[in-house]
């Protein structure tokens, strides 16, 4: 187990070494430098703002105090904030962002883990059909549809919800999380259920069921824990959908989290403020993929012992 | 004419019967055939020209002579939706393509040659799987302009990763199988081997997340358009066309509905066809 998880650990150092390389060639390979789009600069500005920024250096140069400043937690200064660090700015949206992510995940579980357990328990009956067929429809309606949609009903026309901020009025961090989290939501659901399912013919829920057990405890207490392991393993993947989807959401609801600013930063060419959230992201995304696999290890026997025995 | 052969099942002959009973997927597959019928012909067919404006008419709500109504500008929505369509469609499966194209021949090469070579190929899908690509491709796109072409290339660059893994996973236990020893031992060569053995044994897994991979892609692309860093004006796409329609759904709320419904009907066509397509060409579901 722990060895299994140093091998990754270890494997993540040349991931996170490849995404700073890759990230910082492609900014650097853009066409036009940085200060290209303002026009009436003179060139002496321009001169001086590269000397500021360490644009007149080599680009290996470059390279190397970058990396140097970026293992030092140092993502430089912003490009179009003068004035402001990287870091400065990703510490500011992090909260937010950390937030909807988190209520998003929740309304994924609750909604996901119970529709799917619920279907799995009465297959091919109305139990299954209906909160199958409405995970389908959640996939295919994606959060920039289904966002719009919520704040159009609950926001202007029944004026139940507030259609916009975050933290503002009280109710206004509940359209973006159920908008982040429903696409979640009917993934898990598909997949508990279909854990659910292969864990329900087993042997061993056959035995607890022949011994007394009612089946609510045959559920929570003997299948839930297998049943789930594919939800478990889905939670990496999914937290790296989450940022994505963070981008749309934070949009629509005006959020003044860190998907917003990565958008704008892209909007704005802000190089500096996208190299260092697209490293930031890279490093969580690692981070939480290590950290859901690592779960889901510990929950599968089988898997330990695979882990152990292997000469990694 | 007397002598009666008992005619086994193909696969496909097997998959077909067990598909045309899934009735969802069936829809799917009509929903899919029809929209790709319509896209071919929409320059021929749609009802008026694409930039055609009438500004005096302005947004207007569906009547008989604008079926899906009018935008800001006057502009048709059904013409609309059916150029957005080409664009969304298009991209759909040419990102499809070039995914299966690099996914098949590396999961093959991978998988038939085993060894070393294939340790080596397959750590280079593992690092790039742990890649966030959806903000690579936005960073893409930022830095290189919003070209068709590149969003074309960058979407297919991530989702080949899967269809290798599973190539090679297919290849591979095709190999050790019996039938392929027998046809060794049969003296048929290793050309005759890899066409009539293991390429047909890989294709149904291939059909099923091909065809999954599709409706990722088109979400990827209407994504990415929706926060104006994919498609750009004067084309047109349904992520576009949805982007569009949030800023004005206060007032006409069908700008925003009508391409949503047109691309979650699709997401949801194909979907069905591809779960539909894995119950068929599974070999490990009973004939039920």
């Amino acid at each position: 187990m722990f060895r299994f998880a140093f091998y990754r650990l270890l494997q993540a150092i040349p991931v996170l070494f490849i995404v700073i390389s890759l990230t910082f060639m492609l900014v650097h390979s853009a066409p036009g430098g940085p200060f290209s789009a303002d026009k009436a600069v003179p060139p002496e500005v321009i001169k001086a703002l590269e000397a500021q920024y360490n644009l007149d250096q080599p680009l290996w140069q470059q390279y190397v105090s970058y990396v140097g400043d970026v293992l030092q937690g140092d993502f430089g200064p912003s490009f179009k904030y003068p004035g402001r660090d990287v870091t400065e700015l990703i510490a500011a949206g992090l909260p937010a962002t950390a937030e909807l992510a988190l209520y998003a995940m929740l309304v994924a579980l609750v909604i996901g883990v119970s529709a799917g357990v619920a279907a799995a328990m009465r297959p091919n009956t109305a139990q299954d059909y209906i909160p199958m067929s409405a995970a389908m429809i959640g996939i295919c309606m994606p959060s920039f549809l289904l966002g719009p949609l919520l704040v159009l009903i609950f926001g202007i026309h029944l004026e139940w919800l507030p259609v916009s901020g975050w933290g503002d009025i009280p109710g206004d961090k509940i359209l973006p999380a159920i908008t982040l989290g429903t696409g979640y939501a009917a993934y898990i659901a598909r997949l508990s259920r279909g854990g659910m399912l292969e864990v329900l013919s087993q042997d061993y829920i056959r035995t607890a069921r022949a011994k007394g057990l009612s089946e609510p405890v045959v559920v929570a207490k003997h299948a839930l824990r297998g049943g789930l392991i594919p939800v478990i393993a889905f939670l990496g993947p999914a937290f790296a959908g989450l940022l994505g989807g963070s981008f749309v959401v934070e949009t629509v609801f005006q959020i003044p989290g860190l998907g917003r600013f990565y958008v704008q930063a892209a909007f704005n060419r802000d190089y500096t403020m996208i190299l260092g959230t697209t490293v930031f992201f890279s490093t969580l995304i690692i981070i939480f993929n290590l950290l859901s696999d690592m779960l889901a290890i510990w929950l599968n026997p089988k898997l330990r012992q695979q882990t152990q025995g292997a000469s990694l | 004419m007397t002598t009666v052969e008992q005619q086994g099942t193909s696969l496909w002959q097997d998959a077909w019967i067990k598909l045309s009973k899934n009735y969802l997927a069936l829809f799917g597959l009509v929903i899919i055939g029809l929209l790709c019928v319509l896209s071919v012909l929409t320059p021929w067919i749609a009802p008026y020209g694409y930039e055609e404006q009438n500004l005096l008419l302005g947004a207007t709500s569906p009547s008989s002579e604008h079926w899906l109504g009018t935008d800001v500008f006057g502009r048709d929505m059904l013409t609309r939706i059916m150029y957005g369509g080409r664009v969304s469609l298009t991209v759909g499966f040419i990102a499809t393509a070039v995914a299966l194209l690099i996914g098949v021949l590396w999961g093959a090469v991978a998988g038939y040659v085993g060894g070393r070579l294939d340790a080596m190929m397959m750590r280079i899908v593992d690092i790039m799987y742990a890649l966030p690509f959806m903000i690579f491709i936005v960073l893409l796109m930022v830095v290189f302009g919003r070209n068709i072409l590149l969003l074309f290339i960058a979407i297919g660059a991530v989702e080949w990763l899967t269809m290798a893994r599973i190539v090679r996973g297919q290849v591979m236990s095709l190999r050790k199988q019996e039938f392929v020893e027998a046809a060794h031992s049969l003296g048929l060569s290793q050309w005759t081997i890899i066409r009539r053995h293991i390429i047909p044994n890989t294709l149904g897994p291939v059909i099923v997340y091909t065809t999954l991979t599709i409706p990722s892609v088109m979400l990827l692309e209407a994504f990415l358009s929706f926060l104006g860093l994919g498609i750009q004006p004067p084309q047109s796409s349904w992520g576009l066309l949805i982007n569009y329609g949030v800023e004005t759904m206060e007032e006409y709320p069908w700008l925003l509905i009508f391409p949503g419904v047109t691309l979650s009907l699709t997401l949801f066509a194909l979907n069905f066809l591809g779960d539909g397509l894995r119950d068929a060409l599974d070999p490990r579901v009973s004939k039920d």
